[in-house]
């Protein structure tokens, strides 16, 4: 360089040299765009990939097929009326009336040698229900469509046990099976047969325990941020803080549930599998992602703007609140949605707070036992019978829906907050 | 060592603030020299000298806004109406509002233009009432000479004015608070020569009003604007006084050395 400003000679621009210097320069421009281009294919392809594989597998989970089973109410109930089975009465009177006993009956008339274990244990439950909300179908012969046990299930959807393969083809030549909407996963609980299984406790589990979640490291992750940005002085203990909340989100989230167990089960003796717990547990590995992030949210925040609020005598606090925060909000809620993402999809530290119980109800309060949707893929992922492999992947689908709308709220908020400069 | 560095400031008579040998420190660096000077209310002040002169940090010492820097210090006495501004009583949060303060680049909040102006007087409870604000908003902007522009679109976001506008919004809403003095740390240097002119116009106007210092770069700005003129060079304060005096007929070879353009 120096050389070239001593030497008078002026410089060839046409020259040789020059021109294989543009043709390199723009090699290396059309390998880094090429580069790129593959790096996104590649992650675009992985992601198709997961979705196929998932919308595949997890469809299925949402139908179930069902069977048609004739029942000639007058003669299996001895005559019983509509408004017997209506009212305030109506559960005692269907209680006294042995549906399970009328439904083995009514299929046993019609299916004879193969009627055994056709139907799901939960049949008799949807029967029920179908009288409790139409009574007057006890009184004429009515043909119902009942969900059918997991195995002819699995047959009829695609292969399944030979045996169970005989019965479908006999029983889909008469037209008797046809396949439904699976309500019952969507409103259902864990249960051992696959064709009864549901992802409503789950579901409530996971956002009970992500209400806690949030409710916790939100603001003590943000005050915490702001404190050590605007107000501490900066030292060897903020320093030590500051890489002690370093090190603590990397910490592997085993490590948070064995800290959750022996504080808040062992120690505060709060109750175990509980939303609570689950989400008290969560949090503690979401603060510091969130302090994380909302430190640089803070930290852009414009010094001139400090100084403007500053100058026409806005306390410490209106600075922070009035201006620091607003604009860092954005930034803080991009940080949080990423914590909260994490928190949702853990696993390891539930299981150590005995959130991998089977738990056959929906929650009804923070305390109650639950269990959280991935515990549960991780719980039906691990089941031998057939029927739980696209019940996994249902819930997987159930899962990521649930991260989508987590996601789009965030960015709704986070443009809605968003300053134009 | 410069006994007569400490009185080159000094003039009898009541000044609004008063300095009395003040060093200030950024950490280790002494950024300051014993400087003593009067500043009175009727008057436009400007200081002027070459960059990193120090003149920015004294006149952030004046509001205390070199409070927020890290390892800054500030020894000797700075006296507004006579009152130590360092002493401990001092309430920072109030000794802000009463010397407002308008910054080298313009500073809007990314608020409405009737939220910046009216943010002061709200945090500091001095309107009773809507009607109340709403006049303050529009005799501050007035007297900011922007309230024609923008009468219309107080609603819009004060980052959408031009830079010289945005300005004027900023020195609007440090007269909103009422202050009994105005800071001004090169209020022009990142404005175009007509905004500037707006500027040094409004300058003008608010004379009298308000005990006005301007720090500036620009030599013929602070002719222009000024009546008294303080030169400071290596954080000293080199010579102070009439503002004609100082561009005709400087008393130090530093000063004239300056001012004709030897360095700088």
């Amino acid at each position: 360089m120096s050389n070239a400003m001593m030497d008078p000679t002026p410089t060839d621009w046409n020259g040789q040299i020059m021109q294989k210097r543009i043709a390199r320069r723009y090699a290396a421009e059309r390998r880094f765009k090429a580069m790129g281009f593959l790096a996104v294919s590649l992650s675009t392809l992985f992601l198709a990939f997961l979705l196929f594989t998932m919308l595949g597998q997890g469809l299925r989970g949402f139908q179930r097929t069902e069977i048609a089973v004739d029942f000639d109410f007058p003669a299996l109930t001895a005559g019983a009326t509509a408004t017997a089975i209506s009212g305030p009465n109506a559960d005692a009177a269907l209680n006294s009336m042995d549906i399970p006993g009328i439904v083995e009956l009514a299929v046993g008339q019609q299916y004879g040698d193969i009627s055994d274990g056709l139907l799901t244990t939960g049949a008799a439950g949807n029967v029920r229900q179908m009288l409790l909300d139409n009574p007057s179908l006890i009184t004429s012969k009515q043909q119902l469509w009942l969900p059918v046990d997991s195995r002819l299930d699995v047959a009829f959807k695609r292969s399944g046990e030979p045996a169970a393969e005989q019965t479908v083809a006999a029983l889909a030549q008469k037209d008797a099976l046809r396949t439904g909407f699976n309500w019952t996963f969507l409103t259902g609980a864990d249960a051992t047969d696959p064709s009864a299984v549901g992802i409503w406790a789950a579901f409530k589990g996971s956002l009970m325990t992500m209400a806690i979640t949030l409710m916790l490291a939100f603001p003590v992750g943000v005050l915490a941020a702001l404190y050590l940005e605007e107000y501490a002085s900066k030292n060897k203990l903020t320093d030590m803080i500051e890489v002690s909340i370093n090190n603590l989100a990397a910490v592997p989230s085993i490590i948070f549930g064995l800290l959750g167990l022996a504080v808040f089960l062992s120690l505060f003796g709060m109750p175990r599998s509980s939303a609570l717990v689950g989400g008290l547990t969560l949090a503690l590995m979401t603060m510091p992602v969130i302090v994380i992030a909302g430190r640089n949210a803070v930290k852009s925040v414009p010094p001139s703007i400090r100084e403007a609020a500053l100058g026409i005598g806005a306390s410490p606090v209106q600075v922070v609140f009035h201006h620091v925060l607003p604009l860092a909000l954005p930034g803080i809620l991009t940080g949080t949605i990423i914590g909260m993402a994490r928190a949702l999809g853990e696993t390891a530290p539930l299981l150590m707070i005995g959130m991998r119980a089977f738990i056959p109800a929906a929650p009804e309060g923070f305390t109650d036992a639950t269990t959280a949707l991935p515990v549960q893929i991780y719980l039906w992922s691990d089941e031998v019978n057939k029927g739980f492999v696209e019940k996994t992947s249902a819930a997987i689908i159930v899962l990521l829906i649930f991260l989508l709308g987590m996601n789009a709220l965030a960015i709704y908020l986070r443009n809605r907050f968003e300053t134009r400069w | 060592m410069n006994k007569k560095d400490g009185n080159v400031g000094v003039t009898p008579g009541i000044a609004k603030i008063s300095t009395r040998n003040v060093n200030v420190y950024y950490g280790d660096k002494q950024a300051i020299n014993d400087v003593s000077i009067d500043v009175d209310r009727e008057n436009v002040t400007a200081f002027i000298g070459p960059s990193g002169c120090g003149k920015s940090t004294f006149l952030r010492s004046l509001n205390r806004m070199n409070d927020t820097v890290a390892g800054a210090r500030v020894e000797g006495q700075i006296l507004l109406d006579g009152e130590d501004i360092y002493a401990s009583g001092m309430d920072v949060v109030q000794l802000r509002a009463r010397v407002g303060m308008v910054f080298q680049k313009p500073n809007p909040f990314p608020k409405s233009i009737y939220d910046n102006v009216a943010y002061g007087p709200r945090i500091h409870g001095l309107a009773s009432g809507k009607a109340e604000l709403d006049q303050i908003v529009e005799s501050s902007l007035t007297r900011a000479g922007l309230w024609t522009e923008v009468k219309d679109r107080l609603s819009e976001s004060g980052t959408a004015l031009s830079g010289g506008q945005q300005q004027r919004l900023c020195i609007a809403r440090a007269i909103a608070v009422d202050p009994e003095v105005i800071l001004m740390d090169e209020p022009c240097s990142a404005l175009d020569p007509i905004a500037t002119a707006r500027i040094e116009e409004l300058i003008h106007d608010l004379r009298g009003k308000y005990a006005i210092i301007i720090v500036t770069h620009n030599m013929q700005q602070a002719a222009r604007v000024s009546q008294r003129t303080a030169f400071f060079h290596l954080g000293h304060l080199i010579e102070f006084g009439e503002t004609s005096d100082i561009f005709t007929n400087p008393r130090e070879d530093r000063t004239k050395d300056y001012i004709t353009g030897r360095y700088g």
